[in-house]
């Protein structure tokens, strides 16, 4: 291709992308390093219908100056990412330096929101992507061996949990399994203990979330699969047969080989996907048991006062943690193209 | 026509005169009116009322439980979205600190010279929001099962215990209290009703700084665990929609409610006789000995943007004020909230707000670093109540979280 007809091939993908990628990036970095002007507070005396008192407000006057010279805010430099609500460095270092053991130190690292967040978004990442990646695979091929009449419907059924708003189908799980819901009672009497309550145990609750999340995404990954299933070379499986090879060894050395490829594609956005957990915290409203980096975000911008550097720093912080998770495979993915 | 077609033609034709109020004449030529604010029926009627006034040029009311998260956003722009904001006393806060509702004082001293003072909030001496109804948390009761166990309606939290024992212990209900108790902006208000009760106080005084890691602070979170163990298990989910349908369905025979929800809970809709005609109203509880109800009094009220022309401030200016004059109380208004407007009759409905007003309940802080406080107790709260860690280590780290939200808010240093 000439190069003034890639220039205009690209261009609109090329504007949309600084316009809607890259400027709000360099944004949030910006308001990142920004600080609130101090308040100038004076006292101030409030009257109302439940009478009067004294009490401070922000002087408006003075305020309207400081950000006239400043509209930014004050320059804090890395202050917000250090302090405790972020990489709280120096709660790391003294609980590093206090430490009586391993696992003493992890569980009082865990009372800091940050790493809190982060603890359970790498353990949802972890075990939802693979979990997805094996089912996606399972049911397709399942799908893939049914009857040709029943495929249309069961690949329908199978789509519907990626279909439903992740916030509705959330919604549904959560009353489900609720103490008086169908699968919340089923549990009781599984467990023959009539206090159980999955909404009321950090373990059940991690659990839950992690089953909507495997549940939600895993049509996902058998649409991807499928698609891959009918491009499988139909004479190497029937060499394979002639040869003596069972079902399970034509998938082993067959399909799984073939298909290895759309499992990089798979993983790499189901490992995006997942470190961005967040609507099933909100739809189970799991708060009190499991954060996560996009529900810290949520938090900060959902308070009666808002925190927008305070959500910025934590935004860069998760597309950092994005570019690590992803590098593996990106790094893998680079090199064989690279020999090819 | 048989009858029942008649009937039924005739209650729709009822609720279709009641749907649309009547155009009314607030003296209005021009103007622009568009109003942000919570839902619940009394904001509705208030939104209603203000949208049926003549000549306005463009009337509409966006709302939605959400409000807080859109008002600032939606006054920020010049014109502003919405010239209106119905605020309570913790949101007007964030509006006042980003500098974009006006002071009313021209407009009232022009227009608004009906309004009785007591509704006007003041602060440093400008008129900034004017208030139509107020609110408190208080006490719900179920008569049958008090006396079932022959005890009178509880005045305290430790009678509130009690009783709940004697309701397990007796095998009436398993799970006996309720309240609304969802980690987040719930519990940090069940905290700050316990801890002013208590008589704590928030800061040093005349500063930002926070200091709750006291004894009152530690009591507080005890007493909010004593009371957590006679609820359904899964009371950190529970918000006031969650904690109303636990009342109705009937699973809860004591709890420290909202007054606006009281009406819904003693109507005869979504419940059971048994249930409805047993719910009672009580006082507020006080805790510890204190003699300050464990509660705060809240007002609801609205404002007017800054960034708006003359025009459409003083036609929202009257719109509102229509909206909250004695016009628009009805049979079916009436109510609906504890209202500051002239002509209004309390029903029993709405003995627990007044009785909170008259114990002298301590009013929710208007403060402008609050809210950050109230996110930070919202956030680690939960911790304490399941058991991870002691009192004293959940106020550090309240106090913690607090101090480096307020570091970047600019309130200490």
């Amino acid at each position: 291709m000439k190069h003034t007809a890639f220039f205009w091939f690209t261009l609109p993908s090329a504007a949309a992308m600084l316009l809607f990628i890259f400027f709000p990036t360099v944004s949030i970095i910006v308001q990142s390093f920004h600080v609130a002007h101090e308040q100038v507070i004076i006292e101030v005396e409030n009257c109302g219908p439940f009478g009067c008192t004294t009490a401070t407000a922000i002087d408006q006057e003075a305020t309207a100056e400081l950000r006239e010279a400043e509209p930014l805010g004050q320059f804090a430099g890395l202050d917000v990412y250090k302090d405790r609500n972020h990489l709280a460095v120096n709660e790391f270092a003294q609980l590093w330096a206090d430490r009586e053991s391993l696992g003493g130190f992890v569980s009082d690292l865990m009372n800091l929101p940050f790493y809190k967040a982060l603890g359970f978004t790498l353990t949802y990442t972890f075990i939802v992507t693979p979990l997805t990646i094996v089912f996606g695979f399972i049911i397709a091929v399942a799908v893939n061996s049914a009857a040709r009449t029943l495929r249309g419907p069961l690949i329908f059924f199978t789509l519907l949990p990626n279909i439903v708003t992740p916030l509705i189908g959330g919604l549904i799980l959560f009353w489900m399994v609720d103490a008086r819901g169908v699968i919340g009672t089923a549990l009781r009497w599984l467990a023959d203990d009539p206090g159980l309550s999955v909404k009321a145990d950090t373990g059940l609750m991690w659990s839950m979330l992690m089953v909507y999340g495997v549940w939600s995404s895993a049509p996902f990954a058998f649409i991807v699969y499928y698609a891959g299933l009918q491009t499988v070379s139909q004479d190497t499986l029937e060499a394979a047969r002639i040869d003596g090879a069972t079902r399970w060894q034509q998938i082993r050395h067959v399909v799984i080989p073939h298909l290895l490829p759309l499992t990089t594609f798979i993983a790499l956005i189901q490992l995006m996907d997942n470190f961005r957990v967040f609507e099933p915290i909100i739809s189970f409203n799991a708060q009190a048991h499991a954060t996560s980096l996009s529900w810290a975000i949520f938090n900060d911008l959902g308070g009666e006062t808002q925190q927008l550097s305070s959500a910025a720093a934590t935004s860069v912080l998760t597309v950092i943690g994005v570019a690590i998770l992803l590098s593996p495979v990106l790094v893998r993915t680079y090199r064989s193209y690279g020999k090819a | 026509m048989n009858l029942k077609k008649i009937l039924m033609a005739g209650s729709f034709l009822v609720t279709a005169s009641a749907t649309t109020a009547m155009a009314a004449d607030c003296g209005i030529s021009e103007g622009r009116l568009s109003i942000v604010g919570n839902e619940f029926p009394a904001i509705q009627t208030v939104g209603a009322a203000a949208q049926s006034c003549d000549g306005l040029t463009e009337a509409k009311a966006n709302l939605t439980a959400d409000h807080q998260k859109i008002n600032l956003a939606g006054m920020q722009g010049d014109p502003a979205e919405y010239t209106t904001a119905i605020v309570a006393n913790s949101s007007i806060v964030a509006l006042i600190n980003e500098d974009v509702i006006r002071p009313l004082d021209d407009l009232i001293a022009a227009h608004g010279q009906n309004i009785p003072k007591n509704q006007l909030i003041t602060i440093n001496g400008n008129v900034m929001a004017v208030a139509f109804m107020a609110n408190a948390q208080h006490l719900l009761y179920r008569k049958d099962i008090l006396d079932q166990i022959g005890i009178e309606p509880p005045k305290s939290y430790e009678d509130m215990l009690a009783a709940a024992k004697m309701i397990r212990e007796q095998g009436i209900l398993a799970n006996p209290l309720g309240g609304p108790y969802a980690a987040g902006w719930n519990l940090a208000q069940e905290f700050t009703n316990m801890y002013l009760g208590h008589g704590g106080s928030f800061y040093e005084p005349g500063t930002a700084n926070v200091s709750i890691n006291n004894e009152q602070g530690v009591a507080t979170l005890e007493m909010l665990k004593a009371l957590s163990e006679y609820m359904n298990p899964d009371y950190l989910t529970h918000d006031s929609n969650a904690t109303s349908a636990e009342w109705e369905a009937g699973n809860v025979a004591l709890m420290h409610m909202w007054g606006s929800r009281s009406g819904r809970l003693m109507d005869a809709e979504g419940s059971t006789p048994q249930v409805y005609e047993n719910t009672m109203v009580g006082a507020p509880l006080t805790v510890g000995g204190g003699d300050k109800p464990a509660s705060t009094l809240w007002w609801d009220g609205w404002t007017i943007a800054k960034n708006i022309s003359d025009e459409d401030a003083e036609a929202t200016f009257k719109a509102m004020s229509h909206a909250i004059s004695p016009a628009i109380l009805n049979d079916e208004t009436m109510g609906q909230a504890v209202w500051m407007i002239e002509g209004y009759t309390p029903a029993a409905v709405n003995d627990g707000v007044f009785a909170a007003i008259s114990m002298g309940t301590t009013p929710y802080p208007m403060l402008p670093q609050h809210g950050l406080l109230h996110t930070a107790l919202g956030d680690n709260i939960a911790d304490f109540l399941q058991g991870k860690e002691s009192a004293e280590q959940t106020l550090a780290d309240i106090e913690a979280a607090y101090i480096a939200a307020a570091k970047e808010k600019g309130f200490v240093n």
